[in-house]
């Protein structure tokens, strides 16, 4: 077995060592009656090369952004990946680490993750972020989580752009706790409705998607302004992180704890994960912040290191009152959007924005011009937008991928009464030809 | 040492860098990216969006050079250390060797460049690899069912716990207590507290065991659920499992199994032949794949039969009969928990734990047991002489010692952990589990040699002599590291969260 050393000399060896005679003599504290007298029932062991040929065979049945054109996003979006990423994070030092428990011997990860912290403060506009969380459908119920213990209040009011999965992940987490949570209206533009009514000095906080799951920019501003005239928190998740880089930054206009997904920074989609979820709020309440915070401090010798810190709120030392359950980050994840956000710096992370924001005007722009073609809402969008067709929603999808494209989300499951609607992503990894022919595609089916 | 310094230059000691912060490397004008020309009618922001709604700058945000990128991060790689570099043996933590066949196949673009919410029909080899795990982990564990979406063992937990409160809901039942052994690990009272259950700690006996009679006193029809692990954090079998979980059993209660240390019993025996209700996997420890700097993980959650009512959705489900072939992600299960993971869980870690339990078949998992509880037996016997050991028997894969004998000298288990590191080896876990003062935990997995254990417990053979002769010298170390001991105090008294440029006024 190549992956475990010993050679039955060895075995002998150790076990005249430690003074049993068999193998079966280590196991002597299981009870003879919970021994498995038989082999597991499992495929037997294969080697490096046909394994190797099998799992390329099963990635083969499974479309990817190499097979078709590329327009489905709903909170995983296909962006290009610069090649020095999987370089650098392949590297055995950062993939066969763990948790920086030791930091004289762990500085690498420590480094990168205060850096990682340093880059989300800037993006979001806040003071104070975690070294990540599972994904933004988690950081989201965290967030409200968070809102729940700062406000001591058990009201919890989604707006309606919310991503239906993440709203899921929030009902999934809170379900074990009192609360109560309230959806509002969408309004005809596709931006929140309605929010003044359910906000009240009950609410621990508004959850706000930025741009929302329709790919409507929301108007942060006015929803703050309700949401802290009750005292409540405001929560804005972002699914799309790349939005961060052209839109006013939460934080900056009010938001309390703003959190997501950043996926976009160089993290392959990955069939859905790993992914690394972020969450960012004000100084005042870092006490509440659930994860691993990682902190500047000085050596013996008064040199600058980097250390674990505030592990107070965590449950390894708090246990049952820990400020969450959460132990692991997504560290390589995490390490995989610090070297991006390093990659496109300052200049390149805005110029990549406006490539994706000018990619959507043009489909947006084609779909208006086309017959049989519609946009759903007329709110300004950032690289997602919703299309509604004449035809069927579903045969005009199983169309275009026939021709090779990977149209966009089927809405049906998500809003019924949008009709025959899909959501549509134009990254920079979609040229002019490409939504042209997806334009082509979805209009075909046009009655 | 500082005469022999260079006059100028950043490197700590010959080829081993200095390294700043990647900001202290920018410089105006500089970049690291390209894009492709516009092929569409450029756009201005400002005057397509609503006023306010764009951002003036991400001035916080480096300017570099791929160059700097690329030297930056291969240097901050060099200060850590890794399964790679050697021994890293972290008890419950399981740091076996990670497979590199199994970063490749991760990697290849029909799983890595492929996305959860394509139809059903575009991912027919990712559901069908997802069927063969859940397959393969319920067949090792002795559980029913298994759901693969938790992003981690404690979100497993999370998952195991809501199945659990759905299970007595739906009975009419409303329970408010979960008892967890005070040798667990934090996570377990944190997510019994999570979904809304008080936590009662049992004691564990002087023997390590949990104790029948001490689970008995505990259990009412009060109590929704014991967690425990097996083996336990001190890494003995807990031997009267069976006898504990018909107690549980009998008050109407489940047991949760806390997967963390599966890796001893692999093929030995199932946790579900126990008696165990629910489990998760921790498929970083147990299955090989890259702990990464901590995470991401992957925490798929097994169940038996009663519980299936209430896996999270969606479930994977093999199509058959009239449906025809393939593999569909189904949401019709009206009483599940829902969802616990944006997507469909941590796909890319799926496809490593799957490729490594076909790598290694029922005979090499078993092998995996076998020479784990070996190497951690072999460890306690070369080490039983020189550390105090509190529950001195055979063990399972990880072996716990203490500083008790050294307690004379002032070095504690801090001071040898630190030592270590000047001898090149990664410490064990320390001061866990609670409940011994001191505690040195040591997992040396299956992976490491007889070679490999021998220098180490040489190691710290050596460190128990040098804490009688030159005392001082353990307490100071690490001493040959590019930074000595960090001041933890001052990091939590005054944070420092994030760089701050210098901004001039």
């Amino acid at each position: 077995m190549r992956y475990i050393p010993h050679t039955e000399a060895d075995v002998q060896r150790m076990l005249e060592r430690i003074g049993v005679r068999s193998l079966d003599e280590l196991f002597v504290g299981v009870p003879k009656k919970h021994r498995l007298e038989r082999a597991l029932d499992l495929p037997a062991a294969e080697s490096e090369q046909l394994l190797t040929a099998h799992l390329q065979a099963l990635s083969e049945q499974n479309a990817s952004t190499q097979t078709h054109d590329w327009f489905l996003g709903a909170g995983t979006h296909a962006h290009f990946i610069p090649s020095a990423i999987e370089t650098l994070v392949s590297r055995s030092e950062f993939t066969t680490a763990y948790t920086p428990y030791q930091p004289e011997i762990s500085q690498g990860t420590l480094q990168a993750i205060f850096e990682w912290q340093t880059m989300i403060c800037c993006l979001t506009g806040l003071e104070v972020t975690n070294a990540s969380m599972y994904d933004g459908a988690s950081a989201t119920a965290e967030a409200a989580l968070m809102a729940m213990r700062c406000t001591r209040r058990n009201r919890v009011v989604l707006a309606s752009g919310v991503h239906p999965h993440y709203a899921d992940v929030v009902r999934t987490y809170l379900s074990g706790l009192s609360a109560e949570i309230v959806t509002t209206l969408r309004a005809e533009d596709g931006r929140v409705s309605g929010l003044a009514d359910l906000v009240d000095d009950q609410t621990a906080c508004v959850i706000l998607q930025q741009p929302n799951f329709w790919g409507c920019i929301e108007d942060l501003k006015s929803a703050i302004e309700v949401a802290h005239a009750h005292g409540a928190l405001v929560v804005v998740t972002v699914a799309e992180a790349l939005s961060l880089a052209l839109l006013t930054a939460p934080g900056e206009i009010g938001a309390d704890i703003v959190c997501g997904e950043a996926q976009s920074f160089g993290v392959p989609m990955s069939l859905g994960g790993p992914h690394v979820g972020f969450m960012a709020t004000r100084q005042k309440l870092l006490r509440q912040l659930p994860g691993r915070l990682v902190g500047e401090t000085t050596d013996t010798e008064g040199r600058r290191g980097f250390v674990l810190t505030l592990s107070t709120r965590e449950q390894h030392i708090r246990r049952e009152r820990a400020t969450s359950n959460i132990c692991t980050n997504q560290g390589l994840c995490l390490l995989m959007a610090t070297i991006y956000l390093c990659l496109m710096g300052r200049v390149g992370l805005r110029k990549l924005a406006e490539l994706n924001l000018a990619k959507s005007e043009y489909a947006r722009s084609r779909v208006r011009e086309t017959p049989g073609l519609s946009l759903a809402f007329e709110a300004p969008s950032f690289n997602e937008f919703v299309v509604r067709l004449d035809g069927d929603a579903a045969e005009s999808l199983a169309r275009a991928r026939e021709q090779g494209i990977v149209a966009g989300l089927d809405l049906a499951p998500y809003a019924p009464d949008l009709g025959n609607a899909i959501l549509v992503c134009t990254t920079e990894l979609a040229s002019r030809e490409s939504i042209d022919r997806l334009v082509e595609a979805l209009a075909g089916g046009a009655a | 040492m500082s005469d022999r310094r260079t006059k100028v230059g950043n490197t700590a000691n010959g080829f081993s860098y200095e390294e700043p912060l990647i900001f202290e490397h920018s410089t105006d004008g500089r970049d690291g990216f390209s894009l492709p020309e516009l092929d569409v009618p450029p756009v201005d922001p400002t005057e397509l969006l609503p006023e306010g709604a764009v951002r003036e700058d991400l001035r916080d945000l480096p300017e570099v050079s791929e160059v700097d990128v690329v030297r930056h991060f291969t240097r901050l790689s060099t200060w850590n250390a890794a399964v790679d570099l050697g021994i890293y043996p972290l008890g419950s933590c399981t740091m076996k060797y990670n497979p590199k066949l199994n970063d490749k196949v991760a990697s290849l673009p029909g799983f890595a460049a492929a996305h959860p919410l394509a139809p059903d029909e575009l991912m027919q080899g990712f559901l069908q690899l997802c069927h063969g795990l859940e397959q393969q982990l319920a067949e090792v564990s002795g559980m029913d069912r298994v759901t693969l979406q938790p992003a981690a063992g404690a979100q497993g937990e999370l998952a195991g716990i809501m199945m659990i409160r759905a299970y007595h809901e739906h009975r009419g039942e409303k329970r408010s207590q979960v008892l967890v052994p005070d040798s667990a690990h934090g996570t377990n009272p944190a997510s019994a507290a999570l979904n809304g259950y008080s936590v009662t700690s049992i004691p564990t006996g002087e023997d390590g065991l949990l104790h029948p009679e001490a689970v008995e006193a505990a259990m009412t029809e009060e109590v929704a659920s014991l967690m425990i692990t097996n083996p336990s954090t001190l890494g003995l079998f807990e031997e009267h499992i069976a006898r504990i979980c018909e107690i549980v059993h009998a008050k109407g209660g489940l047991v949760y199994g806390d997967g963390a240390n599966l890796n001893a019993l692999l093929g030995i025996t199932r946790p579900g032949d126990l008696g165990i209700d629910v489990m998760h996997f921790n498929l970083h420890k147990t299955f090989s794949t890259p702990h990464g700097g901590g995470g991401p993980g992957a925490g798929p959650v097994g169940v038996k039969n009663i519980l299936a009512p209430y896996l999270p959705t969606p479930v994977i489900r093999k199509l058959g009969g009239d449906e025809g072939e393939g593999y569909v992600l189904d949401y019709e299960l009206p009483r599940s928990i829902g969802r616990l993971h944006g997507n469909n869980g941590n796909a890319g870690m799926l496809v490593r734990a799957y490729t490594y339990i076909r790598s290694l078949g029922p005979e090499g998992l078993k092998r995996c047991a076998e020479m784990a509880v070996l190497n951690a037996n072999y460890l306690l016997a070369r080490l039983r002489e020189h550390y105090h050991v509190p529950f001195d028997r055979l063990v399972m894969h990880e072996c716990v010692l203490s500083d008790k004998f050294l307690h004379e000298t002032g070095v504690t288990t801090l001071d040898i952990a630190k030592r270590l590191i000047d001898y090149g080896y990664h410490p064990p876990t320390v001061y866990f589990p609670l409940v011994v003062a001191g505690a040195i935990m040591i997992e040396p997995t299956e992976s490491e040699s007889v070679e490999s254990l021998d220098r180490f417990a040489e190691a710290l053979i050596a460190i128990a002599e040098e804490a009688h002769e030159d005392p001082e010298l353990v307490r100071t170390a690490p001493h040959h590291t590019r930074r000595t001991r960090l001041d933890e105090t001052r990091a939590a008294r005054h944070p420092v969260l994030r760089w701050q440029p210098e901004r001039s006024a």
